[in-house]
């Protein structure tokens, strides 16, 4: 607009130029060409002036809907992105965390009493003192108009990185459907799919640890489909390697490991949410080097060839008043798991397999509570119920079960210090008391809190 | 005999297929009386009220319009809830603030909604803070600065002259995602348009008597208010945006007005009255509840009672002696 005033005022200084141009008419070849360059302006600024017009009259359509506008309201704001080399990478986030454990009995001979782990299994608190603690980093962007990709590669303490998770996933196949391939966490159960850092609890439960190697992920393929009604639906199905316990990653040309997982949810007023599911995880193992320790706590090592089917029922419930969860708020969450392993169990003696069937179970329930802003009190209990094992890990119907307590302190939407103790009686004796202090912040991307 | 059989396997076939139709149309009928109400209207999803509100006004029976949150949520904090996924796996239009109001929520939503036509980019995705010039658009980037937003204070709603840009927006927007009545959407966007531009003649000769009023607010929520009535704000009561109020930032809030002395302290209804009450008794300073968007005091009824009762209050407690 401001353009426009300036434009004519060039015009106004041009003319009296033209119109001396013309007074001292000198036939020269020097006043002709600069008659022609004069004329030759005249006309590049009148395209402008017209184009300025155009652009003027479009400005005006824009931001005055009716004539009888009272106040003029800003200027339409053009959204621009920016440019550069670096304007399409994708969006980062690093997740920083670390804390001290202590615990009262060591770690290194931690066991669940009745559940065979395979070998190197992640379970109990961890190592004690001062560590770091996992932390990642996550990369995630939109592909083309179809796809986006997503990878989270997880440091360890131990100088060690692993891909936790490198998928990409349909965005565009609409009727509800997601396809979903690569290396992701499964859908099953409530815990199983989020991340370690946006748990209510330091540790995964014992149930997770002791039927789903702690946390399940595998590469392949996820299916899910949301029904077209208001009532929450999803329906869910994955093929995988079967690459971690319970399965175990053998070079095979059918899937290893296969799910399938409903889950419904709603609203229950403006206060009150909900989720329930229902999922089944199968998967196949072949020599699988499983842990055994017997009543005496004594370790033997066997190999498991067979099939493990896992149910997983799980539940969680919010309340927030006015569902403004600022203030106040309340979040009860349980899962069941129970796990069926069909197949026979040998041993490096030389000694013939045996036959090895066994229905394990176990549950947690846990309620955090958050009293006032900023501050969030948890509490678990979580029961195992180790079946009646035909083999040496009979430990005498011993039930392992642990409990435990937390605090955390929320600065921000993006840090997290907690403290978190635990009375963990997963193996006979006495209970292994845990204490945690631990920080997660998250730096970066703004991740998307998932329910 | 041969044909015999085949005759009577055909026959057979017949019968189990009319007895199975049967049954797919009896399981289909209730499913396709309960879908079909759905189907008329054209689908919006609106992340908050206002936008619910005004997609009201501008679709009227064209459209049904399902508001994710309400004005007692603070649209930052919500979660991607089962209700709001499967809602927004049925939108055809969804309608949001954007300016990454809603972005701890909204892209998990859309990524679980497995609704292609809703995802950013697509027209059904409209997004209200792109169509108005935004304030406070932050220098610096940095966490460190508390809750900013990069592309500027995100809650447009407070200036009824960003709610006419972003209405004509999205009447041409509906009128783009549902064209068969497209007639119908400019129709309905130019009588509200006028309506809506008288009442802010209106609006801005009741508050003229607020220019220049000193006020605190309780978060960065009203700079497009005070842009559009002319208020000064003094003090802000969080420390940095998204922060809670601490005793101590409290307490320097109130030396601070000692030399710069405020009208009144405004809340939104979502927010705790708390802080403001605080300060409203140690420094006398008025509290005011601002709807902040429809449905946030019994006032704020539609659009246009969000902005009568927000003056009413404004003026209520500025010109208080």
């Amino acid at each position: 607009m401001h353009k426009l005033p300036s434009a004519s005022l060039a015009l106004a200084l041009l003319a009296p130029l033209g119109a001396w141009a013309q007074a001292t008419a000198e036939p020269t070849s020097e006043i002709q060409l600069l008659r022609q360059e004069i004329s030759s302006m005249r006309a590049a600024y009148e395209a402008r002036l017209q184009a300025m017009e155009q652009r003027l009259l479009l400005a005006e359509k824009a931001a005055a809907p009716t004539p009888a506008q009272t106040a003029s309201p800003p200027p339409a704001a053009t959204t621009t992105a920016g440019g550069g080399a670096n304007a399409f990478n994708p969006a980062i986030s690093l997740i920083l965390s670390g804390g001290y454990i202590r615990s009262s009995r060591d770690p290194a001979t931690y066991a669940i009493s009745g559940f065979a782990l395979p070998t190197g299994a992640e379970a109990g608190p961890g190592t004690r003192g001062l560590s770091l603690a996992e932390s990642e980093l996550g990369l995630s962007a939109s592909i083309d108009p179809w796809l986006r990709g997503v990878a989270n590669i997880a440091m360890h303490p131990d100088n060690s990185v692993s891909v936790e998770e490198a998928f990409i996933e349909t965005t565009a196949l609409g009727h509800g459907l997601s396809l979903k391939a690569g290396r992701y966490l499964s859908g099953v159960g409530y815990l199983n799919a989020q991340h370690a850092h946006n748990w209510d609890f330091a540790d995964s439960p014992l149930a997770y640890q002791a039927m789903l190697g702690t946390q399940y992920g595998d590469d392949g393929l996820q299916l899910r489909w949301l029904a077209p009604t208001d009532q929450y639906l999803e329906l869910g199905a994955e093929l995988g390697r079967g690459r971690s316990f319970p399965g175990s990653d053998a070079a095979r040309n059918g899937a290893g490991m296969r799910t399938l997982s409903a889950h419904t949810g709603g609203d229950l007023g403006d206060s009150h949410s909900w989720r329930a599911g229902l999922s089944l995880l199968s998967a196949k193992a072949a020599e699988q080097e499983l842990s055994l320790p017997d009543a005496t706590g004594s370790v033997s090592t066997q190999r498991f060839s067979g099939n493990t089917r896992v149910w997983l029922l799980d539940g969680v419930w919010k309340w927030a008043p006015n569902g403004n969860a600022t203030r106040t708020s309340f979040k009860l969450q349980g899962e069941y798991l129970r796990s069926t392993r069909d197949g026979s169990l040998g041993d490096d003696s030389g000694s013939a397999a045996r036959a090895y069937r066994l229905a394990q179970s176990g549950w947690y329930l846990q309620g955090v509570y958050q009293f006032m802003p900023q501050w969030r009190l948890g509490l678990r209990t979580e029961r195992l119920q180790p079946g009646t094992p035909d083999y040496s890990l009979d430990t005498g119907g011993y039930q392992p079960r642990k409990n435990s307590l937390m605090l955390d302190f929320n600065p921000s939407e993006f840090s997290r210090i907690r403290l978190q103790w635990a009375q963990d009686r997963s193996r006979p004796g006495p209970a292994d008391r845990q204490l945690w202090l631990q920080y997660q912040m998250s730096l970066g991307a703004h991740g998307a809190h998932s329910y | 005999m041969a044909p015999t059989a085949i005759d009577e396997s055909f026959t057979y076939t017949e019968h189990t297929m009319i007895h199975r139709n049967t049954a797919l149309a009896m399981l289909a009928t209730p499913l396709l009386l309960w879908a079909l109400p759905a189907q008329a209207a054209l689908r919006v999803f609106a992340c908050e009220p206002e936008w619910g509100a005004l997609a009201q006004e501008l679709g009227g029976n064209l459209v049904e319009v399902a508001v994710a949150t309400s004005a007692l949520q603070d649209p930052h904090q919500i979660q991607a809830k089962p209700s709001l996924i499967a809602r927004a796996r049925n939108a055809d239009l969804v309608v949001c603030t954007g300016a990454e109001l809603e972005i701890g929520w909204l892209p998990l939503l859309l990524q679980q909604s497995g609704n292609a036509k809703v995802q950013a980019g697509q027209i059904g995705n409209f997004a209200a803070a792109d169509v108005v010039r935004k304030l406070d658009v932050p220098g610096q980037l940095d966490r460190s600065q508390g809750d900013v937003h990069a592309a500027g204070n995100p809650h447009i709603q407070t200036d009824p002259r960003n709610i006419a840009l972003v209405a004509t927006a999205l009447g041409a927007r509906l009128a783009q995602v549902d064209p068969a009545h497209a007639s119908q959407y400019a129709q309905r966007l130019s009588d509200f348009s006028q309506r809506w531009q008288q009442a802010i003649g209106r609006w801005n000769a009741q508050a003229a008597p607020l220019r220049g009023t000193a006020v605190v607010s309780q978060h960065k929520a009203f700079v497009y208010l005070y842009d559009w009535l002319g208020l000064k704000e003094v003090a802000v009561l969080e420390p940095k945006p998204g922060v809670e109020p601490t005793a101590s930032h409290l307490q320097g809030v109130l030396a601070s007005l000692k030399s710069t002395p405020a009208r009144m302290s405004l809340h939104a209804a979502y927010q705790d009255p708390k802080p403001s009450q605080w300060l409203s008794q140690n420094a006398g300073v008025p509290t005011v509840k601002i709807a902040f968007t429809v449905g946030g005091t019994e006032g704020a009824k539609d659009l246009f009672g969000l902005f009568d009762d927000t003056i009413t209050r404004l003026l209520a407690a500025g010109t208080r002696p």
